[in-house]
């Protein structure tokens, strides 16, 4: 009896060895051997949640089409590594998934097919967006965004017409730097009952997830100013995916803005640890506060926040200025965090028909009717006519600041931060600062020294 | 009849190995496996031997994760079985509304582990906005937070067990010591307390192994903040899998090492606490 148990025992685990080591073998075989002729579905892996039901009417209208089936799974909130990882170890993989820029393309290096003869790279107005590496493609970008700091005109222009104002500005537009927006805020936080509103700024948020806009969008802009004077690379993004150890040399610069975002705003220092990105757009939606750090996605939540009183029309946006020399000229934060890959251990057939798709959406009249019109996208791409832009304001901004002369943006460098972890430790002692638990100096070296340790590990 | 039920056992059982197997061995293999490679994906796994745990232990983020939840095991340990022991011993006494007692005390247990998280933590928050803070201001209260929260949760389950060991005990015996002149406390040490050591190590064994393994409420309460300070073994696993790229293999190693610790620290307690049980 105990030989017949241990022999099964001996069998199962044999089995089991056997499944682990076939499983092992699959990915290096030339995945297109099994693969059916012309594909007929695809897997499309989907990083916003807030756009995920125009998604699947998109993928209902090319079925009716073409025939193909376009699978829609859309990754929770923060999330997208995880189903990511999970979802293309299976045997129905992601065909076409996003990486997050040049971090995120070396650790998925594996499956990004080159997408140097895709139509969709030839539609690329500035090629050099894309990621490469060595000739191939392996990355193109399918939306531009922007961030900077929104405000409420409506708001301002009340403190502009208030009598016993202390400032001398007449509108927004005279504020291109940051000490004549310290100015202003700091006037008008202490004006803030006779403007109706809690404090100037949203609330810092830094509950659990929601301290991005912080660790990653406000340290772009003293880290480009950084990065921009290393004349090693001549691109501030290569610069820093290139420097091993950063000084943090615009560090004040960092504490100027974000002192003006926790001292003026209608959330008390200690309580922000609380807040999320929802309750601050919230705020600032029902008018309680006057201006948010944020960027051009967020005015489908300003507008879908029940009972919202801005308007439309007064919602303007104003770049991050942390009172660097020359920032007059300094535009919008302007990139993408967001880049289409296709899977390259699918067949080729599905890689084909994913690029089918892709080009079909943002070339095709129906297509870029739904990325202008619901998806809301600022497409980079040469198939769009200049008069065929998002409707929101916050878009508009953008493209507005975009076109100014002498104006010059800031790119998205912080796609190069070396991982999560550095943006974790970046924002836990950012809350502690802001709780009075640590000081500054102690941010810094947190700062410096986790970059430092982060960028060796992998 | 024995003779055949011996022969066909290996058929019988065979569906759940199966799936015993698919669910649970191949994993854990697996996830050995895993733990001595690079990988981003199960499947380009590249070999790298003991690089990983030697990676586990170059920074003091591990050792710090397992202090801390050394300190939250022992807190919660003595408190759940404490309490939970003393709510047994009450709601054994004919009492009015027993029933609905034991009820309302096992009704946390229902709620899942991340919900109970987010709703101590409005809790919580609630109540530590009078003094203008939060719950991730200071690590002593996330630790304590934690505490309760864990508390709340399972001392309900534990009461249940202490309550079905304490009903066990022959009404004779109690009877016995009453005659030969015990008081409440005599009993208490010389006949409740032996006569229930078989549930105190299913307790003790489901505290500790619970309270070690704690992730959905720790990741819920604080994620690990201020700094770094409340993360507890799991989440730090979890971290250091997700938020780092090309960790995934010192995550998993981390894993490995957690799993031995954990299965150390659980026999041990079960050979201890097996010795003290005593037959009526």
């Amino acid at each position: 009896m105990k030989k017949l148990v241990s022999l099964f025992l001996s069998l199962s685990l044999l089995f089991a060895l056997a499944a682990c080591k076939s499983e092992g073998g699959d990915t290096t075989n030339n995945p297109s051997e099994n693969a059916p002729a012309a594909a007929t579905e695809i897997y499309f892996l989907n990083f916003k949640p807030e756009i995920a039901s125009v998604y699947e009417k998109i993928a209902k209208e090319y079925k009716e089409k073409t025939g193909v089936t376009v699978k829609v799974v859309t990754a929770a909130s923060n999330g997208y590594e995880q189903t990511l990882t999970s979802e293309i170890a299976k045997s129905n993989p992601p065909t076409i998934f996003q990486i997050n820029g040049p971090v995120g393309y070396r650790s998925w290096s594996d499956y990004c097919a080159d997408l140097k003869d895709t139509a969709l790279y030839s539609f690329l107005s500035d090629k050099s967006l894309a990621i490469k590496e060595g000739d191939g493609v392996y990355g193109i970008p399918y939306v531009v965004e922007g961030y900077g700091i929104i405000y409420n005109e409506e708001i301002t222009d009340k403190y502009f017409s208030l009598k016993d104002r202390k400032t001398a500005f007449s509108s927004m537009d005279e504020i291109n730097s940051f000490s004549k927006l310290k100015d202003l805020v700091e006037d008008m936080q202490s004006k803030k009952s006779e403007l109706g509103i809690e404090g100037v700024f949203a609330s810092t948020s830094f509950s659990s997830g929601n301290s991005w806009r912080w660790d990653t969008h406000l340290a772009n802009v003293p880290l480009y100013y950084e990065f921009s004077e290393n004349k090693n690379f001549d691109d501030p993004t290569l610069a820093g995916l290139g420097t091993s150890d950063i000084t943090f040399t615009y560090s004040d610069n960092f504490k100027n803005l974000f002192d003006l975002y926790i001292n003026n705003s209608g959330t008390p220092k200690n309580l922000i640890g609380s807040k999320s990105v929802n309750d601050s757009m919230a705020e600032f939606a029902l008018g309680k506060v006057a201006m948010v750090q944020n960027g051009n996605w967020a005015y489908k939540e300003i507008s879908g926040v029940d009972g919202n009183v801005v308007k439309k029309d007064k919602i303007k946006m104003l770049p991050v200025y942390t009172g660097v020399k020359g920032e007059e000229n300094q535009g919008l934060c302007i990139g993408t965090e967001n880049y289409l890959a296709i899977n390259s251990k699918v067949s080729k057939e599905k890689q084909k028909a994913s690029a089918d798709f892709l080009e079909w959406l943002f070339s095709s009249d129906e297509g870029k009717r739904y990325v202008t019109e619901e998806l809301g996208f600022i497409s980079p791409f040469n198939t769009f006519d200049k008069d065929e832009r998002p409707e929101d304001p916050l878009a508009n901004e953008i493209l507005d600041w975009m076109e100014k002369k002498d104006i010059k943006s800031v790119p998205w460098i912080f796609t190069s931060f070396p991982s999560e972890t550095f943006k974790q430790d970046f924002s836990n002692a950012l809350l502690q600062y802001a709780q009075g638990s640590i000081d500054w100096e102690k941010v810094v070296s947190t700062v410096r020294t986790s970059w430092k340790s982060e960028f060796q590990a992998p | 009849m024995r003779n055949n039920l011996k022969k066909y056992y290996p058929v019988f059982v065979l569906p759940t190995s199966v799936a015993f197997f698919i669910a649970f061995v191949f994993p854990f293999l697996a996830g050995i496996v895993l733990s001595f490679t690079k990988f981003t994906t199960v499947t380009n796994a590249k070999w790298v031997g003991l690089d990983n745990y030697i990676k586990a232990f170059s920074n003091a983020d591990f050792l710090n994760a397992l202090w801390f939840t050394v300190k939250f095991t022992v807190v919660s340990v003595i408190t759940i079985n404490v309490i939970a022991f003393a709510l047994a011993l009450l709601l054994t006494r004919s009492i009015k509304g027993t029933n609905h007692f034991r009820t309302v005390f096992f009704m946390p247990n229902l709620i899942g582990g991340i919900v109970l998280g987010y709703i101590w933590l409005l809790i919580i928050n609630g109540v530590l906005q009078f003094f203008g803070v939060t719950v991730t201001y200071d690590a002593s209260y996330g630790f304590w937070g934690l505490v309760s929260l864990t508390n709340w949760q399972l001392i309900g389950y534990m009461m249940i067990i202490y309550i079905a060991g304490i009903q066990n005990i022959p009404t004779d015996l109690i009877d016995a010591a009453k005659v030969d002149g015990a008081g409440f406390w005599g009993i208490l040490r010389h006949v409740i307390i032996p006569m229930v050591m078989p549930s105190v190590t299913i307790c003790l064994f489901l505290t500790i192994t619970n309270s070690f393994k704690l992730f959905d409420a720790n990741l819920a309460l604080t994620d690990g903040a201020p700094g770094r300070e409340t993360t507890m073994l799991a989440l730090d696993i979890y971290k250091t899998f997700y938020a780092r790229t090309g960790w995934q293999g010192v995550g998993q190693a981390k894993a490995v090492i957690f799993f031995i610790l954990l299965a150390v620290i659980a026999l041990v307690q079960l050979a201890f606490t097996r010795k003290k049980e005593v037959e009526a």
